[in-house]
């Protein structure tokens, strides 16, 4: 049976993370379709079509979904479900916030941050904060799941799939007021190569500047503990975390950040990890390949002057 | 208006839990356990609008264990009027934990149910959409803000990005984010007082509710260790790592 994909996407560009979500969704079986729900978002659609393995791409354009509520989107998605044994999504804010309504709505239990396919009913998902891994099997019919795009490796886009149109609109109960997103030139912290953090050891929002020096001259994202989010030096969507972004990249460095479980749980499947810190003791040492006693300010100046 | 919280008994969140030998599950026996930091958070934003006159009844409602009533214990002490415990020892998945609290939202008929936006063992971020599916209501997650203005609700949300701001009609399901509010601690007297709040004690029978079993845990591993790494002297030395070893700049 076949796959269905819900595409992440803001109207107007596709998000990175639907590509991963495909080739999820390629390690299950190959008949995968992509659901783009939103509003005039025809550069989405053609960006989705692109994508390599993808059998179809349905779209409902519509008003009602330019904000991708989980009321009528839910509905929707529920509406075309029976042509699906799987429905998969990112785990980012749209995924979580939706799949588990299509899931109750189905009467389906679903499975949250999978990471790993075993089989078309088995599949890998971090619990306890990432300290321990469970194989899980579905019982249900259908398997909804989100999935942790940081743990696939995007599809090509060397795609030429057929595009359908869904005619059927629902309501939501919800309205929109207002949305405000932080603007940055840099690359989406979920998708960089490389990630620059902070923590409360940089003691103040100026101090950030030293980073995002750093973070622009090795063409990474910015990032921050929630101890730096909480103290109010950074925006609460550069999280990394349990509770915020889980990212991957090839290269962290966390600087003044200690190493809390919750900290580790967002960042520790990257593939280098570089940890600068005074306190010789911070269990951030434990699972960094790279250690460095000192104090950040004066090491990021350095680090910045030789590379 | 009646507030309904629902609140989950986990491991602390600053137990580092170990899987156990025969890799079933985790160890938790003899660990240290609490009330999910966001349910925490979620029962202190029901008792803010108790304070500020917009509820006018808390009621917190648990699933699980019978030890699982110190939680409800915990949340009456923080202010919540009376709890409802259902009392199982089988280990639900969100959706059987979403259909009992549906049971209960239709006894209590409350105008807001606010949760936690996930649970710190489970991590599935699932429980309170479920609810707002199967009660057909509207949904507010990882909320920010939550304000009730003119009979609705208005929403501050964390989306990836930045924040969003909705309004729903009432009744409405609202999920906590880690920024929505800073509990407060139980104070002694209140956790005295909180000992002879009403707590109603319920079978998933007496709900009538019947569940299905949807998932089979097959095994449970630690995750992949990191191998140890080293302690560098110097910067200098450092840019040199991760330019001839690691590769990576």
């Amino acid at each position: 049976m076949a796959i269905l994909v819900i595409a992440e996407h803001d109207n107007a560009s596709l998000k990175l993370d639907t590509a991963k979500v495909v080739a999820c969704a390629q390690a299950i079986g190959s008949d995968v379709d992509v659901l783009v729900a939103g509003h005039e978002c025809d550069a989405v659609v053609e960006a989705t079509t692109k994508l390599s393995g993808v059998r179809s791409v349905l779209v409902a354009d519509a008003a009602v979904y330019a904000n991708a509520f989980a009321d009528n989107t839910s509905e929707l998605i529920v509406g075309i479900a029976s042509d699906y044994e799987h429905i998969l999504a990112a785990a980012t804010s749209h995924g979580k916030d939706i799949l588990p309504r299509v899931s109750a709505l189905l009467d389906v239990a679903q499975l949250s941050e999978v990471v790993e396919v075993v089989s078309p009913d088995t599949f890998v998902r971090p619990i306890y904060a990432g300290s321990a891994m469970a194989t899980v099997q579905s019982l249900d019919d259908k398997k909804v799941m989100t999935v942790r795009s940081s743990a696939f490796d995007a599809v090509a886009n060397d795609g030429a799939a057929v595009t359908v149109s869904i005619e059927k609109v629902s309501d939501s109960l919800s309205q929109f007021v207002s949305q405000s997103l932080t603007e940055s030139e840099r690359p989406e912290l979920g998708a960089a190569s490389v990630v620059v953090s902070g923590g409360r050891g940089l003691g103040s929002s100026d101090n950030f500047a030293i980073l995002e020096q750093l973070a622009d001259k090795l063409g990474g994202a910015l990032g921050a503990s929630r101890a730096a989010v909480d103290a109010g030096f950074v925006p609460n969507d550069l999280q990394v975390g349990q509770t915020g972004k889980i990212v991957a990249p090839d290269l962290y460095i966390a600087v003044g950040i200690s190493g809390a479980i919750q900290h580790l749980a967002g960042m520790k499947d990257s593939k280098v990890i570089v940890a600068i810190n005074k306190d010789p003791e911070a269990p951030i040492f434990q699972i960094a390949d790279y250690g460095l006693e000192a104090d950040l300010f004066e090491a990021v100046p350095q680090l910045l002057e030789l590379i | 208006m009646k507030v309904l919280v629902p609140v989950k008994r986990v491991v602390d969140a600053n137990v580092k839990v170990r899987v156990n030998a025969d890799n079933t599950g985790v160890d938790t026996a003899n660990l240290k356990m609490a009330i999910n930091p966001f349910c925490e958070i979620a029962v202190e934003e029901a008792v803010r609008l108790k304070e500020a006159g917009v509820a006018s009844e808390v009621v917190v409602v648990t699933v699980g264990p019978k030890a699982a009533q110190e939680q409800l214990r915990t949340a009456m002490a923080l202010g919540a009027d009376r709890g409802v415990h259902i009392e199982t020892d089988e280990e639900l998945v969100p959706l059987s934990i979403a259909k009992l609290l549906n049971a209960v939202q239709s006894k209590e008929e409350a105008q807001l149910i606010i949760l936690g936006k996930q649970s710190i063992d489970g991590d599935n971020n699932q429980t309170g959409q479920m609810l707002a599916a199967l009660g057909k209501m509207p949904q507010a997650t990882f909320a920010s803000e939550v304000k009730v203005e003119g009979g609705q609700l208005a929403i501050t949300r964390e989306i990836d990005g930045g924040l969003q701001s909705i309004t729903l009609p009432l009744p409405a399901v609202v999920t906590a984010d880690l920024r929505l509010n800073e509990p407060r601690y139980a104070k002694l007297p209140n956790i005295m007082k909180a000992k002879r709040k009403p707590l109603e004690t319920l079978s998933i029978d007496d709900l009538g509710v019947s569940l299905k079993s949807h998932q089979k845990v097959l095994k449970v591993t630690p995750p992949a260790e990191r191998k140890g790494g080293v302690m560098l002297a110097s910067v200098a030395e450092l840019v040199e790592k991760l330019k001839n070893e690691a590769k990576v700049i």
